[in-house]
């Protein structure tokens, strides 16, 4: 299919390393596993008892949450004071755009005061694209999540809950439930999956919360939670947020625990050893029976002490690209 | 002013003709095809040998912007711009600020329009006050104040039977509908066509249904009140379809697609760009297929451009925030003749679709060439190329097509015989 085969040369700089993170899109498969072991470095420095490293030391990352986050904020906040990056945290919903101030303006302000890389993320699709191709080529954009279209570092802690989990990719089962449709995580989780080579990944939901044509991301659709689950490795829950009860998508949250909810009974369908994942904030009772998410096959807090280590190594990865595309840039110039 | 084109291949679709002859031109009508008459002197000839001389083009949707948007464009700078994409003809939409609702606002267009004197301008009246879709428009106020149809755009009647109401109004004056038939519902917080692409970006999806459902009810409600009624902007090979059967069981009903539907398919969207950003939405492969098929078969009578120029700030925002539309009357001509370089119709059936075919359905004066007809001319070499926005004249920039080198450049444009545009 074309828009999987699509390339997406900006996120990458001349020798193919990352100047922005905008999705796992067209990333090769060794660059991911660069971010996982990058990542895996990482989560020695966060056992120490002095957690820091020099890497970002006297850069300015600037945090631009145009939508409200709790938990990815803080961990990229966390990730760039490891680095030893001096970080600003701006939640623009609240301020200039009820203003009337555009994302251009924004951001083109907060480029002027010298912030090195933007961790943005925004309620469009497409707003990272955006902003590293129009607003802020010079500077290094990570995508924290834009619309329904991606979430690349919670894709890839994703995958590195998995690889420490369970070794590798290679022989794996693994079920992503819930409200596809909707999620930018499942959409960067079916993406990583593929390309490192995960040979079973199953999508299961209601035909209302999947979109047209998941196919091409090379997954099998599952209408049964059953039937989904059985035999597999890796079950990743999705959160259902409440305002999908509008509009006929489904008819209530009582309704869809009954079909999706993942329960012990449930996930004994599984493989006995396989690990339960939730990006959070979890809906107990509605996509997650307490017993399963505090239960011992729940690695969702595991997820949350990785997502800094990952964030950590698309941080430092990022900068240094962009850093080499400018020198190169300049010495082309001359 | 009297005036000769010598030696150019005279295409007239509406007749037929296709020779090397002469056009003489005297009063602002053609005096002559062939021979001059006797005694005839002009002022000026244009030597056109190589050219070919066909009808202005008559373009069914140039958004001119003015009243209200003149930050987008103005009558003066759009209807330059269709000059130099071959036009002569054209109707303007009536989504203006007032809403071409009223006479008076169709009075000030068509006043500014002759001033300007680019091309002629014939404007489409709002079908329900300020495009409400609750109260009727009068109709009949704007049909004498010079409006050739009536449509209420994507902003479709909630109230079907105030639709029906609508319907039969226009039928008792003989009055033509346009329909831009879009379901509300379906469509509604929709930016791309409901596939793959859209699933893949995570953009919100317009379904196929939502042009086919409107359009089922459209077609029956026409049936029922008998008005005369003209189908915009068709996006899907369905709908084609559905066009093809209403016109196989004797409903006669016309029906145009934008250009860009001819070329661009829902994949241009996959790096986000916001110049692709459309409404109704680039569906996929196999609707663009249908509806070339339907535009080489007839079903499909006129090719607009559907221009809709934008200023910058509206393209620039992530893609959901940004404003729908392609500016590219400027480009109609040569744009439309890549249809013919890629062997998807010969010359004489893709000018027919520029000029007999649209005027006809809404009823223009224009669109063939003939001794008495209006001089409105197009004169364009085939074998020379336009480079996209080489020269820029609409104050709209929103052109995927920029750049690009297309078949075809345009000499002339001749208004009433009258040279509006040369190159």
């Amino acid at each position: 299919m074309t828009p999987l085969d699509a390339k997406r040369p900006l996120q990458l700089n001349h020798q193919g390393q990352l100047r922005h993170f905008l999705s796992l899109d067209g990333l090769p498969r060794e660059l991911l596993t660069e971010i996982l072991d990058t990542a895996d470095s990482f989560l020695e420095v966060g056992a120490r008892a002095v957690k820091k490293v020099p890497l970002l030391r006297g850069r300015t990352v600037c945090n631009v949450f145009f939508e409200n986050s709790t938990r990815t904020r803080t961990t990229f906040e966390l990730a760039a004071q490891r680095l030893s990056a001096d970080v600003i945290t701006l939640n623009v919903s609240t301020s200039s755009t009820s203003k009337g101030e555009t994302l251009f303006d924004t951001l083109r302000n907060l480029e002027a005061m010298a912030a090195d890389m933007f961790v943005v993320r925004h309620s469009d699709s497409g707003a990272a694209h955006f902003i590293a191709e129009h607003v802020s080529p010079e500077v290094a954009i990570i995508n924290g999540g834009d619309g329904r279209h991606a979430h690349p570092t919670q894709g890839m802690l994703d995958m590195l809950t998995i690889r420490r989990h369970k070794g590798g990719f290679e022989n794996l089962s693994v079920a992503i439930v819930g409200d596809i449709l909707h999620s930018r995580v499942a959409r960067s989780n079916m993406i990583a999956l593929k390309a490192l080579g995960c040979p079973d990944i199953r999508v299961i939901g209601p035909k209302t919360l999947l979109p047209v044509g998941v196919e091409q991301y090379g997954v099998k659709v599952y209408t049964d939670l059953n039937e989904g689950l059985k035999d597999v490795d890796v079950v990743i829950m999705l959160r259902l947020q409440r305002e999908r009860m509008q509009g006929g998508l489904l008819p209530s949250e009582g309704e869809f625990y009954r079909l999706f909810g993942l329960t012990t009974a449930r996930l004994a369908g599984a493989k006995p050893d396989a690990i339960v994942m939730h990006p959070g904030p979890i809906n107990r009772g509605v996509e997650i029976e307490s017993a399963v998410a505090d239960g011992a096959q729940s690695v969702i807090l595991n997820q949350v002490t990785y997502g800094i280590a990952v964030r950590m190594a698309v941080l430092s990865m990022a900068m240094s690209g962009q850093t080499a595309q400018r020198q190169f840039e300049q010495e082309n110039a001359q | 002013m009297k005036l000769s084109i010598l030696g150019a291949r005279v295409i007239d679709p509406a007749s037929g003709l296709d020779t090397v002859t002469n056009l003489h031109l005297e009063a602002g009508k053609i005096l002559a095809i062939g021979a001059a008459p006797a005694g005839f002197t002009p002022v000026q000839s244009i030597d056109a040998s190589g050219l070919i001389a066909a009808p202005g083009l008559v373009d069914l949707n140039v958004a001119l912007r003015e009243p209200g948007y003149s930050r987008k464009g103005n009558i003066a700078s759009e209807t330059r711009a269709a000059a130099a994409g071959g036009v002569t003809s054209l109707c303007c939409p009536p989504r203006t600020k007032p809403v071409l609702d009223t006479s008076a606002v169709a009075e000030l267009i068509l006043d500014r329009a002759r001033e300007a004197g680019h091309s002629k301008v014939f404007p489409i009246g709002a079908l329900s006050k300020g495009l409400d879709g609750e109260q009727l428009a009068e109709l009949v106020a704007l049909r004498d104040a010079g409006c050739v149809a009536f449509s209420n755009g994507l902003k479709t009647f909630r109230n079907t039977r105030t639709l029906c109401r609508a319907l039969e109004y226009a039928a008792t004056f003989d009055l033509t509908v346009i329909f831009n038939s879009q379901d509300h519902d379906l469509a509604e917080g929709g930016l791309a066509h409901e596939g793959p692409t859209a699933a893949f970006l995570g953009l919100a999806g317009i379904p196929e249904a939502a042009e086919t459902v409107a359009l089922a009810r459209d077609l029956l409600l026409v049936e029922q009140s008998g008005v005369r009624a003209h189908f915009s902007q068709l996006t899907s090979a369905r709908g084609a379809a559905m066009i093809a059967d209403a016109q196989a069981r004797g409903l006669p009903v016309t029906a145009d697609v934008a250009l860009y539907q001819l070329i661009l398919t829902d994949e241009a969207l996959i790096d986000f760009s916001s110049l692709y950003h459309v409404q109704p939405p680039l569906r996929t492969r196999a609707d663009r297929d249908g509806l070339r098929a339907a535009v080489k078969s007839g079903v499909i009578q006129a090719i607009s451009s559907h221009h809709q120029p934008h200023e910058r700030d509206a393209k620039l925002a992530p893609f959901a925030a940004t404003e729908p539309g392609i500016s590219s009357v400027e480009l109609l001509l040569p744009l439309a003749m890549t249809l013919v370089e890629d062997g998807l119709l010969d010359l004489p059936t893709l000018l027919a679709r520029l000029s007999s075919g649209p005027a006809a359905a809404l009823r223009l004066p224009a669109g063939r060439l003939g001794a008495g007809a209006a001089a409105d001319i197009v004169l364009f070499d085939p074998a020379a190329s336009t480079v996209a926005g080489e020269t820029w004249l609409s104050k709209g920039e929103n052109c995927p097509f920029l750049g690009h080198c297309l078949p075809g450049a345009v000499r002339y444009t001749l208004v009433d015989g009258r040279i509006s545009h040369s190159a």
